[in-house]
């Protein structure tokens, strides 16, 4: 055991707040909630197997406001975590390093998936019926 | 000629023997989702609806059911190996996390044991329970 307790890092309260650790942590956070989607996923194809009448209670639930709500953040988290881990890909393959690149490619995923979730609510929603 | 001491060849501590096993497998499960998760958001998305009979008349069709229980399959490891060190970072009694960790993978394969039977049965058409 050691005899004191050692420092961790990075420090939450004292580490300054910038992109790359921002976006780090945004990773895992879209990561854990899109966890949580994939119960919902297996959920809503228990209830397609079950037959019309679970199929429609569980639909009702996705299409309620707290439903849609949750469906749209997931949706983000997913766009997210599918463009930033593009990002963690390429430097994987050792590319993308320079400061430069990896504030652009940042930016990119985050606005990116702002844009493209925002696309997709503008295509489901005249579907709502 | 060992470079290892006797005191650490006693206590059996060392590599565990599997590298980069976690990693490497995040990686290529992260590969395989990028065209799986984008089929599904845009057969779901260009869907004429989300209603029962719609839902499961695409489901049906061979090749979405093969590729639904492959997405689920996928989906179902890499977030296990993804929520697993949010485990190992965050629970830091050993004890705690050894059943956080058993607590998940049971979880996991609840899940996606769910989904993949749920897919199964809509693609056979198994007798309703």
């Amino acid at each position: 055991m050691p005899l004191r307790v050692r420092p961790t890092s990075p420090h939450a309260q004292i580490y300054r707040w910038q992109i790359g650790n921002t976006l780090s942590i945004l990773h895992r956070v879209t990561g854990a909630a899109l966890a949580v989607g994939l119960l919902a996923l297996s959920y809503w194809l228990v209830s397609l197997a079950g037959g019309p009448d679970s199929y429609i209670s569980a639909a009702r639930f996705f299409a309620s406001p707290i439903g849609l709500a949750i469906v749209l953040g997931w949706t983000f988290a997913f766009l997210y975590h599918l463009l930033n881990g593009v990002r963690h890909l390429f430097w994987d393959a050792g590319r993308g390093f320079e400061r430069t690149q990896r504030h652009a490619s940042g930016w990119i995923a985050v606005l990116g998936a702002v844009a493209l979730t925002v696309c997709v609510a503008v295509w489901v929603w005249p579907r709502l019926a | 000629m060992t470079l290892r001491s006797p005191l650490s060849r006693v206590l059996g501590l060392g590599s565990a023997k599997d590298g980069t096993t976690h990693w490497w497998a995040q990686r290529v499960t992260a590969v395989a989702l990028i065209p799986l998760t984008l089929w599904f958001l845009f057969s779901l998305l260009t869907l004429p609806g989300l209603d029962y009979e719609t839902v499961r008349t695409w489901l049906s069709v061979p090749i979405s059911g093969f590729l639904a229980v492959l997405l689920v399959a996928v989906l179902t490891y890499h977030s296990y190996l993804g929520t697993m060190v949010i485990v190992e970072d965050y629970v830091t009694s050993s004890g705690m996390k050894v059943l956080t960790l058993m607590a998940l993978l049971f979880l996991y394969i609840l899940a996606g044991g769910a989904g993949i039977f749920a897919i199964l049965r809509v693609v056979f058409g198994f007798s309703r329970l």
